[in-house]
């Protein structure tokens, strides 16, 4: 049965529908978390102080993304969003490894992200005609924001890959170590066709993968020295959106919970 | 017309009230002054971003987390608005910005005590947004009549982002302070913590010869003293209403002399954490500013080459 016609409304779904949708909105909402949480980190240290200010607005944009998607959730489970955003362990938790990695030096963390934000756009494009109406209204939102993002790590990938010596090295190095991390950022998990049946997103993942690595493909010729690069992905199994994180999203959870932990039972 | 007359004329000019604009003639003992103080002020903002910063990532709920990463940005931005200034002013001696944040990790340049102290809990956190901005808003308000007029148009806009802070650090305060037994205590700590070195920002209660020098150019227009009693005035019952002990007994207003007597704080030891970046987090915040000064030397230069 074809349900590409059909909203699906909020309180009349099937418990499967709500399982699916709940475990697409966690994905979203877990990698914008984890991400923004991420580059607020670098405030303080990055190259310019322009760059601080920058970088600060595009991390409370993708934290301000993760609480509209807890919010969804919130709405379907009767979980609070700021439960769900800082009270998970780590199992429970859905985000791409990709974005829970440290965050290294700069050639590493404008790669992954950079290639985040071209998925990102990618996801955000096969949502805004979904059939659940408020994530197509929340994802047209949010492309009017991403839009900047992708312009300024645009920005930051070709320069600094164009360059000769050090930033060519570097650039090297950490688009070597993003790409192992592509294909868990790229994975949807089980639901995928479910996704697609409901209309929850309109385009098939398959295509929006191979639409991502054709893009990677075009941006890696700006690479200076115009070799053909030879791109390897990892052959791993995904895990992210398994629940299967490493220590680095342990510790990110222990910083995150000091003040929650001090006294359980208070308000802040 | 020598420069004796060109001095004399140019103090009568600010004294009656015009400003000065960067392109301007202006004494070198007004551009040195000018240089030292906002330079000062441009560092202290962007030191002031560690205490904090440290906080958000472990900001208790999403509403905490993006108002405080919001709060901090801004303290950037003020740093970054400030240091345009400064790179005007010392154009003549070929300081640029590379410079004048390479002054800040060799300890060339000071900034402000309270940056030197440890946020140590969330409460601290808090304060720093509520009492700290609230002495930042009453020192750089009283510099908004500055004769510089670059420094007080910046200003402007300063003082309207710290006055959303002070009202984010209270917000943060009262649920603090309506909050569990644990949480009061963990905040009548903070306040035990910072009370005298928020005494000490104002600086000392005598008129150095810098600081005369400030009021005659008229870069400044009130002291030291005059501003800290408007502080005490303005926040003193606040404290009080929400049942808090200030740590220090002697304190009180005296009506017929309309002003507030209090314990000096121990000016020496702050002195030297200022003079000499000896506080409890001085040299740990320094080489977080050394890191983003050296370890991104690539990426500067990466930026500037021509390709």
């Amino acid at each position: 049965m074809s349900h590409e016609t059909n909203s699906l409304v909020p309180d009349q779904l099937t418990e499967q529908q709500r399982l699916i949708l709940v475990d697409w909105l966690i994905q979203l909402a877990d990698d914008e978390f984890i991400i923004g949480h991420r580059d607020s980190e670098w405030l303080g240290l990055c190259p310019t102080v322009e760059e601080d200010v920058a970088f600060s607005s595009i991390a409370q944009d993708e934290v301000g993304h993760a609480a509209f998607y807890y919010e969804l959730i919130q709405e379907l489970e009767g979980v609070s969003a700021d439960y769900l955003a800082f009270h998970r362990p780590a199992h429970e938790r859905k985000n791409s490894l990709l974005v829970e990695r440290e965050n290294g030096d700069w050639a590493y963390t404008i790669v992954r992200h950079y290639l985040y934000d071209l998925w990102d756009q990618i996801r955000l494009d096969a949502m805004v005609e979904s059939s659940y109406v408020p994530l197509a209204h929340g994802a047209k939102k949010m492309k009017r924001e991403e839009y900047y993002h992708l312009i300024h790590f645009q920005h930051w990938f070709t320069r600094l890959a164009k360059c000769e010596g050090e930033a060519r090295e570097r650039m090297k190095h950490a688009m070597e170590l993003v790409e192992q991390d592509l294909d868990d950022l790229l994975d949807i998990g089980v639901i995928e066709s479910d996704l697609i049946s409901w209309g929850i997103l309109t385009k098939p993942p398959v295509e929006m993968r191979s639409e991502f690595y054709s893009q990677y493909k075009e941006l890696c010729k700006d690479l200076s020295d115009g070799s053909e690069r030879r791109i390897i992905f990892s052959k791993q199994v995904s895990k992210g959106r398994m629940g299967q994180h490493s220590p680095a999203l342990a510790s990110v959870l222990e910083n995150m919970t000091e003040v929650i932990r001090f006294d359980p039972n208070a308000q802040w | 017309m020598d420069s004796q007359l060109l001095e004399e004329e140019f103090v009568k000019r600010v004294q009656s009230g015009a400003k000065i604009e960067s392109n301007d003639w202006m004494p070198d003992g007004y551009r040195h002054l000018l240089i030292k103080l906002i330079h000062m002020h441009a560092v202290s903002e962007i030191m002031g971003v560690y205490p904090e910063k440290e906080w958000v990532p472990k900001a208790p709920n999403l509403r905490r987390k993006l108002a405080l990463m919001a709060k901090v940005q801004d303290e950037m931005g003020h740093g970054q608005l400030l240091l345009r200034i400064v790179e005007d002013l010392a154009a003549p001696y070929g300081k640029g910005r590379e410079e004048l944040l390479d002054d800040l990790v060799e300890g060339k340049v000071k900034f402000h005590n309270v940056f030197h102290m440890e946020a140590r809990t969330w409460a601290d956190a808090g304060l720093i947004g509520w009492l700290i901005d609230g002495a930042a808003i009453i020192n750089q308000a009283s510099l908004l009549s500055t004769s510089y007029a670059p420094y007080a148009r910046i200003l402007k806009r300063i003082c309207a982002e710290e006055s959303f802070h002070m009202q984010h650090g209270e917000n943060v305060i009262l649920s603090i302070a309506m909050g569990t037994d644990k949480q009061r205590k963990m905040l009548q700590d903070s306040l035990n913590y910072w009370w005298y070195s928020l005494l000490f920002f104002f600086g000392p209660l005598e008129t150095t010869p810098a600081a005369q020098k400030m009021l005659h150019y008229r870069i400044r227009t009130k002291t030291n003293e005059e501003l800290r009693q408007k502080f005490l005035a303005k926040y003193v019952p606040r404290i009080w209403s929400l049942g808090l002990t200030i740590p220090d007994p002697t304190l009180h207003y005296d009506s017929k002399e309309e002003r507030w007597y209090y314990t000096e704080p121990e000016w020496k030891t702050f002195q030297k954490i200022v003079s000499e970046n000896k506080g409890p987090k001085s040299q740990e915040r320094i080489a977080l500013r050394r890191f983003a000064q050296d370890q991104h030397k690539w990426v500067r230069l990466a930026m500037t080459t021509e390709v």
